[in-house]
């Protein structure tokens, strides 16, 4: 039974940095905004978070600052690519590898140090319950964080007359901008929400997963963040349901490898992209509620006539 | 100046002026609109309508000139603050999201916070009191045209403008639902609010409009009353010369020449969730004759045509024959081999690459059909004679351009289009199938490509048009079919149309298909 909750309790762990970039992306995209430099805002806010829990000694500090490093990083990306309109593919990759370039060397003076933990949950009582106890009120606060930030954008988007607003940019930023709508003003609040999202996912990584600080140590986590969004057709709980399949597969099959199955273990290791991806292609066969969903000027530099 | 403003104009423009680099788009433009009166704004393709229009709207900003609204001088800086000026508009293009729905489309341009319901509400309630019946929980994406410009309107009317602009707002439209259209603008006009109606069709202008400013190039030429003008007056006005008329001559021995293009039960199933499916569709154009295909925008001509011109390979070989050889699963470079040439709808990326030149252009269409003289041994392009058969082409269609040999997108809409229609005509193809073939082209040029059409058709070959301008149609064709929701009805010959036959068969009248989509809708 133990066992049971703990593998649980790992998959949770594993699919939570992915649900809050993902979500966050989501929102940008929804606004006609492609940032590919999530990989890159999230690990500037993992060093971020590591170095200020690291210097203050304070997890909520550090997670602070993971959110404002992610979200002044995709502020660099909305004034190139909304304010100079440049391209929104170029710019993003070059994000990500600022991102990735500028965290190892930010970070080569916190390698090896021990870094702070986020403390999980504890509700004197509640947390005991066997079971249910741990899985309900004994996660870390992101795992909290990320199942309500999901609820609370699905509310926004579909429920909320400026998320229909942000959803009607995403689909027309002609029309959009020709009905009065502020295109860009718009697109600079999703795109650094966004960012914040990123920087907290990444956060989520050196305080919370692995109190460290690792170079690298998002490990592409941004990218499948970024797959999540388009393999769910740009709805947030097809991004949730992506997000926990990704995990518990990547925690199966490192049990699995743990076992010593006799399967190559780079096919395993492949098992959780393989999985996510068939899953969210079949959830999304309706082509007509893909099309409707999908922000048809996604990607697209807006550049209003004067 | 401003000391002799006429109280009841409602909006005034003095010396309104807007430059694009060195071309004057609008020049010096003078215009009033008097309370409860409609306006028309009449001028050919580039004349400045559009941009004058958009200066009115917040969307451009004047390089210099006055707009004074009820005697104020105001300075309008976004679309936002027009509409709080009580400006509304109906654009041309529509500015509608079509992965919304109709209320949640109308509730983004109303600034208010009711719910969608109660706006639905609302909107349904003002479109039956116009007679313009909308279901506001439908999808934009499925409706029709027409439809889609009821949305735009109730949403301009929404906002209870004093003046409300349309922009080509028949162009789209079955001549049943323009009738429509001009019973709800005279209504509006009698609640005391102004239009400002933006049109090239002198006789929908003569029949609803109280005055006109007529524009050519950037400048205004002249103002009037459109009833007391005859058509030709307003044409000449606007064109500045007399238009030539299109002479069709009768086509003789159509019935005995043989059928070079035949589609037989042409079916085809949409690609994507809003388009339209093509139903068993059977027609033959014979040697010598013009066939037009009209419909409203979106009723399965651009499918119809992609499946004629080989862009999408049909499954029956038998469904499309060139010159009595089965052709269905044949390629589009295959069936110009077979005697076929096609001009497609969009003249950029469709019917032109944008950054190569002319020349180019030509060698990409014709590479095939002109082999021997276009390309030498070895697969090596032959520059010289690929150059001199462009400048062939741009002399035989009076082509005006910057450049000897420019790039396609430096051409304007108009002589691109007659460059496009002049590459396949100068080929003298055998059947030749066109797709709006004068979208975009001034009077002018418009009567040229046309009549090269006809002597294409009298000449031996056989022509198929597809146009949404039943003018052109009527002014072409020997015959003319109309496809309305993926069918196809039988041809009429010219002598029998009427422009009510014609357009009942496109509101989808005769299969019954209207009153079922009231119904539904």
């Amino acid at each position: 039974m133990d066992i049971t909750v703990n593998i649980l309790l790992t998959i949770a762990t594993a699919a939570t940095p992915l649900l809050i970039a993902a979500i966050g992306e989501l929102v940008v995209e929804r606004s006609g905004v492609l940032n590919l430099g999530v990989e890159g805002m999230m690990i500037m806010g993992a060093v971020g978070g590591f170095g200020a829990g690291y210097l203050t000694g304070s997890p909520w500090i550090g997670l602070l600052a993971a959110i404002v490093v992610g979200a002044l990083f995709s502020l660099l990306f909305a004034v190139m690519t909304l304010s100079l309109a440049t391209n929104q593919v170029a710019t993003g990759l070059s994000l990500t590898l600022l991102g990735l370039g500028l965290s190892g060397m930010i970070g080569t003076s916190f390698v090896g140090q021990p870094g702070v933990r986020l403390p999980n949950l504890d509700i004197p009582g509640l947390s005991s319950i066997p079971v249910v106890g741990k899985l309900i009120f004994g996660q870390d606060p992101l795992f909290y964080v990320s199942i309500g930030l999901t609820a609370a954008v699905m509310w926004f988007l579909f429920r909320t007359r400026t998320g229909l607003t942000l959803r009607s940019i995403g689909d027309s930023h002609v029309s959009a901008h020709a009905l009065g709508i502020k295109v860009i003003r718009y697109r600079y609040l999703a795109v650094i929400f966004g960012g914040a999202c990123a920087g907290l996912a990444g956060g989520h990584l050196s305080l919370v997963y692995t109190p460290q600080w690792v170079e690298n140590m998002s490990a592409g986590r941004g990218w499948i963040a970024l797959a999540l969004v388009v393999f769910a057709s740009w709805r947030p709980w097809r991004v949730l349901a992506g997000a926990y399949i990704f995990g518990a597969v990547w925690i199966g099959q490192l049990h699995a490898q743990a076992f010593g199955i006799p399967v190559p273990s780079q096919f395993l290791s492949s098992l959780p992209y393989l999985a996510t991806i068939v899953v969210l292609v079949l959830i999304s066969r309706n082509k007509r509620l893909t099309m409707m969903n999908t922000p048809a000027s996604l990607g697209q530099p807006f550049v209003p006539d004067r | 100046m401003s000391a002799n403003h006429d109280r009841a104009n409602l909006l005034e423009v003095r010396g309104l002026t807007k430059i694009f680099g060195t071309l004057a788009a609008c020049n010096h433009i003078d215009l009033n609109i008097a309370k409860g009166e409609i306006h028309a704004l009449l001028g050919e393709n580039g004349a400045g309508k559009s941009t004058l229009v958009k200066m009115l709207f917040g969307s451009l900003e004047p390089n210099s000139g006055e707009i004074f609204w009820n005697g104020q001088a105001v300075r309008i800086t976004s679309p936002g603050l027009a509409k709080k000026l009580g400006i509304g508009m109906v654009f041309q293009h529509f500015s509608l999201f079509e992965a919304l729905t109709a209320a949640e489309n109308i509730a983004l341009s109303l600034n208010d916070g009711s719910p969608i319901s109660a706006i639905a509400a609302k909107a349904r309630a003002l479109s039956y009191s116009y007679g313009l019946p909308l279901d506001p929980e439908s999808l934009v994406g499925d409706l029709s045209v027409g439809e889609r410009q009821r949305i735009e309107i109730i949403r301009c009317l929404l906002q209870t403008p004093q003046l409300i602009i349309l922009d080509e707002p028949t162009s789209v439209l079955t001549p049943q639902e323009a009738d429509k259209l001009f019973e709800t603008l005279e209504r509006l006009r009698a609640e005391g609010k102004s239009i400002l109606y933006i049109s090239h069709r002198l006789e929908e202008v003569k029949r609803i409009c109280d005055r006109a400013t007529v524009l050519r190039h950037g400048k205004v030429v002249g103002h009037c009353n459109p009833r007391q003008e005859t058509a030709a007056s307003l044409a000449r006005m606007m064109v500045g010369n007399e238009v030539k008329a299109v002479v069709r001559a009768p086509a003789k021995g159509i019935e005995t020449a043989p059928a070079l293009l035949e589609i037989h039960g042409l079916t085809r199933k949409p690609a994507t969730p809003f388009a339209i499916p093509l139903k068993n569709i059977n027609l033959s154009v014979r040697a010598g004759e013009v066939i037009g295909i009209a419909g409203v925008a979106g009723n399965g001509q651009g499918e119809f045509f992609e499946s004629v011109s080989g862009e999408v390979l049909q499954q029956d070989p038998g469904s499309v024959r060139i010159r009595g050889k089965d052709a269905g699963g044949v390629s589009i470079t295959g069936r110009r081999l077979m005697g076929a040439a096609f001009v497609p709808e969009e003249r950029l990326g469709h019917g032109a690459a944008p950054r190569m030149k002319l020349s180019e252009n030509l060698l990409l269409s014709r590479h095939a059909t002109d082999g021997k003289s276009f390309v030498g041994s070895g697969g090596m392009v032959r520059n010289g004679s690929v150059y001199s058969a462009a400048q062939r082409i741009i002399a035989a269609m009076d082509v005006r351009k910057s450049a000897p040999d420019p790039e396609a997108a430096a051409l304007s809409g108009g002589n691109l289009q007659k460059f496009i229609v002049g590459r396949e005509l100068d080929r003298k193809p055998s059947v030749m199938v066109v797709n709006q073939p004068t979208w975009g082209v001034d009077a002018g040029a418009a009567a040229h490509i046309r009549q090269a059409l006809i002597e294409l058709a009298r000449s031996g070959s056989a022509v198929l048009v597809i146009s949404q301008d039943l003018d052109e149609l009527f002014e072409l064709s020997d015959a003319i079919a109309v496809m309305h929701n993926g069918e196809l009805s039988a041809p009429l010959p010219i002598a029998e149309a009427t422009f009510e036959r014609i357009g009942l068969l496109m509101g989808g009248a005769e299969p019954g298909h209207a009153e079922h989509r009231m119904e539904t809708a």
